[in-house]
């Protein structure tokens, strides 16, 4: 059984750095094609720290196994989002995860050949930060099937910049193409008085793409109904209408789409 | 060493000995293959040698977080920094972010290079009682990529504990990557020998990365590693415009203090959002000494002393139990 070959493109989710937002923007990515009319798969491959089930709300439920293979979860009734994640088959949430390499890699390479996603548009993938097992295993699975790329998440401090710097080498040599760089967590706006501030720098997400000549998909600003919405499993792209990271999502996934109509 | 499962074949040699899965009782055994290629994590002659290699480091904890990104190195590095104000003090701190490694960068000393001697690696010196070592002084540029699978990211860890040549140090320092895996695993396993004095666990406030931190409490319980206690990072921020501050990671559930107390676990303070925080570390500077007003120095300042009181009572209390010194170098 190949269920990979009827996913029309796939996404994957990286970043050298960790907490920059692979899942916030996964989550948001697959929220937004959903919106936009299509059929979206999300898988979590970061087996240590798995955030996305909490992120749609979905802490708790199974996973049900039929004749193809594993069913994902499906978050809404009509079945256009299905999610899987290590999440759904821990017992105690708060236990740990304590494996090494070669049992993290069985477990992803059961996620990619297993899971029956049925025919869906996109299959979002969402990694822990590194260029290691996880990663490597992915890559070497994927490469058959022609995914779209990658789609890198920083942050614009140079500590993290240095990190994604990384990632992109990552993907030159395991020859993945790059689809874009989206810079999380550009500014905060004060609550009181409205001023911004770059808490983490600002711009080192645009600089870092056009060295390296790949797309820059946008600056997404610090929000913390986006946080919020997150913690407590909500919709964002629907509670927060007007918000400047709200803008900046969507115009990122305007982009993603439009880079997909010139794919074969 | 010899860790045979209750539902093990007769004459099982135990999942850890040497010959797992090699002899005859392990013939039909449906854990054959497994038993066979793991590698074995019984005595291994790096423990010793890395216990005599170490045995002039007084105090070694581990900073450890489940989740990415909440700011382990950063808090290391001011750890670092502000351990090392008082001149009498040596300290290291090691980088085991084989694939992220940020410690150079945050501590001012990218660029540099690494020498051989007759005793190991040389740490880098960042102050004159302040040394390190990460593998990001090992790599050719600033975009080389460690593209490395778990075995031989611990092969390396190993290799820092047992070859860099730290002299004596009062604090070594450990900075971790995000995760329970190979990396943490290689710690607890070579540092064995060693000892370890204790893990600080740093988290941010919001729900998402206290799910995480959770796992990673749980990973030290399973190992056996205590806990010297859990900091809150980025937990409000202040504007530096208004003075006004306001909540960026929500706490929707209490935030650590919550997740403290219910666990049972030492909370040792929350450190605030100041973006000047974040420029110093991509200065490579200290913030002790470039922002001295910020509100986060007196926090970060009372959060050193309860990690030291609870290294120098950790010593006093071995002390007293075997009735000497637990130190072979005073």
């Amino acid at each position: 059984m190949n269920h990979l070959s009827s996913v029309k493109h796939v996404i994957i989710v990286l970043s050298g750095k960790g907490g920059v937002g692979k899942s916030t923007m996964a989550v948001q990515i697959t929220m937004g094609l959903h919106a936009a009319g299509k059929k979206v798969g999300l898988l979590d491959v970061d087996l240590c720290g798995p955030s996305i089930p909490k992120m749609f709300n979905l802490e708790g439920r199974d996973i049900h196994q039929c004749p193809e293979g594993w069913l994902p979860v499906y978050v809404d009734k009509e079945q256009r989002i299905g999610v899987m994640s290590i999440g759904f088959l821990l017992h105690d949430l708060d236990d740990a995860v304590v494996w090494r390499g070669p049992k993290k890699n069985a477990m992803i390479k059961q996620f990619l050949s297993d899971v029956y996603w049925q025919d869906v548009d996109y299959l979002i993938i969402d990694t822990p930060p590194g260029t290691s097992d996880e990663h490597i295993t992915v890559m070497e699975a994927l490469r058959a099937y022609n995914p779209d790329g990658a789609i890198l998440v920083t942050t614009p401090q140079a500590v993290a910049v240095g990190d994604v710097r990384r990632e992109l080498t990552f993907c030159h040599k395991t020859g993945i193409p790059v689809v874009g760089i989206v810079e999380n967590m550009s500014g905060y706006v004060c609550p009181h008085c409205s001023e911004c501030t770059n808490i983490f720098s600002t711009g080192g997400g645009k600089a870092l793409a056009h060295q390296n000549n790949v797309p820059f998909l946008g600056s997404i600003p610090i929000d913390r109904h986006l946080t919020l919405s997150l913690d407590t499993g909500k919709n964002f792209l629907e509670s927060n209408p007007g918000s400047p990271a709200l803008s900046a999502i969507n115009h990122m996934i305007q982009k993603l789409i439009a880079i997909d109509k010139d794919l074969p | 060493m010899s860790n045979v499962p209750e539902n093990a074949p007769e004459h099982c040699p135990g999942t850890s000995s040497e010959s797992a899965g090699k002899v005859e009782a392990c013939v039909g055994c449906p854990n054959q293959a497994i038993c066979s290629s793991i590698p074995k994590l019984g005595p291994d002659k790096a423990v010793e040698e890395i216990r005599q290699k170490l045995s002039g480091v007084k105090h070694k904890i581990l900073i450890l977080s489940g989740k990415g990104g909440v700011g382990k190195s950063t808090f290391t590095a001011h750890l670092a920094h502000a351990l090392a104000m008082d001149e009498n003090r040596q300290i290291g701190v090691l980088d085991v972010d084989i694939c992220g490694p940020s410690m150079p960068r945050i501590m001012g000393a990218e660029g540099e290079t690494v020498h051989q001697s007759g005793s190991g690696w040389s740490p880098v010196y960042v102050r004159d009682n302040l040394s390190m070592m990460s593998v990001g002084f090992l790599l050719g540029s600033l975009d080389d990529a460690v593209i490395w699978r778990g075995a031989k990211k611990s092969g390396m860890i190993k290799q820092f504990l047992r070859d860099v040549d730290w002299d004596k140090l009062d604090y070594l320092l450990v900075d971790t990557p995000p995760g329970t895996s190979d990396e943490h695993l290689a710690l607890i396993q070579y540092l064995s020998g060693a000892g370890i004095d204790g893990a600080v666990i740093v988290t941010t406030p919001q729900e998402i990365a206290l799910c995480d931190v959770r796992k990673e409490i749980s990973f030290c319980r399973k190992t056996s590693l205590p806990i010297i206690g859990i900091v809150e990072n980025m937990s409000d921020f202040v504007c530096p415009k208004c003075h006004k501050s306001s909540i960026i990671f929500p706490p929707t559930t209490g935030g650590a203090i919550k997740m403290a107390e219910n666990l049972g676990e030492r909370f040792l303070g929350s450190l605030p959002l100041d973006p000047r925080i974040a420029q110093c570390c991509d200065e490579g500077k200290s913030f002790f000494e470039e922002v001295p007003d910020s509100p986060a120095v007196s926090v970060f300042k009372a959060i050193v002393e309860k990690v030291v009181n609870y290294c120098t009572g950790l010593a006093k209390h071995m002390e007293a139990d075997t009735g000497e010194s637990n130190m072979e170098v005073s």
